[in-house]
């Protein structure tokens, strides 16, 4: 075994998250976004950019200003000050570009009852200049049995697919979704993980509004957490739930008894303490490597070692000081 | 609506047009509401009528016409009235509802489409229902016959220059298509009234009589009567509906809500 030298938490992160610049000109570009209604300030101050194929996610409880932030994105809002650009173009002066290769689903957006799939993915498919090829889309999304149904007789997950479907047919570059996966029971949620990864395996980037912290955590490579209208967080899932307890949770057995102070003499390390065989050591940073290094120099092989990570949830709690699932002050 | 030229051919423009028509089109027939009260009530009420052979006796209290004679124009109205007062705004204030006004302000299609389209296949449906009126009144029950085929064109098409604005005012009105089915189905009353359904206008009393005058209905139907029974019609209901569709067409542009 290799064993590596002690890096800085920093450092070792952005091996495992996703390339902050990988190319020249970011799919979607938001500077200083403002936006009040009245005397009420929706989103403040808020900047991000996501890179092309990356999976973003846009976090926060209800009302914190995600959806809002997203309308504004995609054109459907004016806003008061800040900049926007999606895949260079301005949505407010250039809308009719933005929308050919952007796919969008909003949380609100019911079809007519009495139209059947078939005739609505039709339509919607002549609106743009190079569309997506509908029987594999349909395909894809488990809904070519139900091509002939009326709107009205389909379920709630399929009314979901249909209206990601809807989003995809123009065969956009970006697509935004917002709380995909409200509303459908946990089978039919991990099928679409799956199908939003295939999206962004055929080189779509994707930008995910949610509260589902699993969601997230399951789907994102990058989460920007917006509370009260204000960035909060910015990061991979990993790093902000790292961030959660100021870091992460080790536990092993060890080969031999030792002393604790060999471990808390460690910058990387909080506190240790002992559960029954295992020894649980709560810490920061390169943590592992730490602890094993240490150990492995006074001798003492750690075995069974299990790194407990800390979820978005515990991080979500730490930097709103509310739960996911929490109402916020605005819906 | 310029810019969309950027996004779609024109040939493409009309294909996605065609297809937002063909869909309103299967709605309209799934949910045929509007087209029972805007299209079967008026033929089934011209069928009954022209089978009631006093309907049939020409009166002094008309002008000398029978009262059927009198009564088509009313039916022709009634069907543009229903067609434009609830067969329009209902489908559009329900789409507003839904969100699908919403979502397809996402694609590159202007929402105003979707409106264009509505009132495409209304008007499609109102010059059916007036050919079947006025064809089968005339054709088959004996009724007058235009005494000016190009006033009774041009009243048509006032009167539906001056009644779909309305309905479109409804849609605007209206937060809910129950909203607007109750709107339209509360102005179409009394209107109706005006336009002489309960009491033809001939014997309305002279106070009645110019109010109906100013109405759009009284005016679109004093326009169409005149134009199949004696000759072009009077430059005033023309003014009047002239008048509506500018008053609403404004109204409407100005307080339609997309969300």
């Amino acid at each position: 075994m290799v064993i590596a030298p002690p890096v800085s938490k920093e450092s070792a992160a952005t091996q495992s998250c996703w390339p902050e610049a990988v190319s020249s000109q970011p799919a979607v570009e938001i500077s200083h976004l403002r936006k009040t209604y009245g005397a009420l300030t929706a989103v403040d101050d808020v900047s991000f950019s996501v890179a092309e194929g990356e999976i973003f996610g846009i976090l926060g409880p209800n009302g914190a200003g995600k959806t809002t932030t997203v309308e504004c994105a995609i054109g459907l809002r004016p806003f008061d000050a800040g900049m926007i650009r999606l895949l260079g173009l301005d949505p407010l002066t250039q809308r009719d570009e933005v929308h050919e290769v952007v796919g969008v689903q909003l949380q609100s957006g019911a079809l007519p009852d009495k139209l059947k799939v078939v005739e609505i993915l039709d339509m919607f498919r002549s609106f743009y200049r190079q569309p997506a090829d509908m029987d594999e889309l349909t395909k894809v999304l488990g809904l070519t049995e139900k091509l002939g149904s009326y709107y009205k007789t389909l379920s709630g997950g399929q009314r979901q697919r249909l209206s990601i479907a809807l989003a995809l047919i123009g065969n956009p570059k970006i697509a935004v979704l917002d709380e995909m996966t409200t509303g459908l029971d946990p089978q039919a949620r991990r099928d679409t993980w799956e199908l939003i990864k295939s999206v962004r395996d055929r080189g779509v980037t994707v930008v995910l509004v949610t509260h589902f912290m699993e969601e997230a955590e399951r789907l994102c490579d990058r989460v920007a957490l917006i509370d009260r209208g204000r960035l909060v967080a910015l990061d991979t899932p990993a790093r902000l739930a790292a961030q959660a307890r100021g870091g992460k949770q080790v536990r092993f057995v060890p080969s031999d008894r030792f002393d604790d102070r060999l471990l808390t003499d460690l910058p990387e390390v909080s506190v240790v303490r002992h559960d029954g065989q295992h020894v649980v050591v709560d810490g920061t940073g390169d943590l592992v490597n730490a602890v094993i290094l240490t150990l492995a120099s006074a001798g003492i092989a750690a075995r069974d070692v299990e790194l407990v990570s800390l979820n978005l949830e515990d991080a979500f709690v730490k930097l709103t000081g509310r739960h996911s699932d929490t109402e916020g002050a605005l819906s | 609506m310029s810019a969309l030229s950027l996004s779609l051919p024109t040939a493409s423009r009309r294909t996605a047009f065609g297809k937002i028509v063909r869909n309103e089109a299967r709605l309209a027939w799934r949910r045929p509401v509007g087209l029972v009260a805007g299209v079967g009530i008026p033929v089934l009420l011209m069928i009954i009528f022209g089978n009631i052979a006093a309907f049939k006796q020409p009166s002094a209290l008309v002008g000398g016409f029978t009262l059927f004679d009198v009564y088509v124009p009313i039916l022709a109205v009634f069907a543009m009235a229903m067609i434009a007062l609830l067969g329009l705004p209902v489908p559009l204030a329900s789409y507003r509802e839904l969100g699908f006004l919403r979502r397809l302000s996402t694609t590159p299609v202007p929402r105003s489409w979707l409106l264009a389209a509505q009132g495409v296949l209304q008007l499609g449906v109102a010059l059916i229902t007036l050919a079947v009126i006025f064809g089968v009144s005339i054709e088959g029950f004996g009724a007058h016959a235009p005494v000016s085929s190009g006033g009774l064109v041009l009243s048509i098409a006032l009167s539906v220059a001056g009644l779909f604005p309305i309905g479109l005012m409804v849609a605007a009105a209206a937060r809910s298509a129950s909203a607007a089915s109750i709107i339209g189905r509360l102005a179409f009353f009394p209107l109706m009234f005006f336009a002489g359904l309960w009491l033809p206008q001939d014997l309305m009393p002279t106070l009645l009589r110019d109010i109906s005058n100013y109405t759009p209905l009284g005016a679109a139907v004093q326009a169409m009567q005149s134009s199949m029974l004696t000759g072009f019609p009077p430059v005033a209901p023309l003014l009047v509906l002239a008048g509506y569709a500018v008053m609403f067409g404004f109204l409407a542009r100005r307080f339609f809500r997309w969300e």
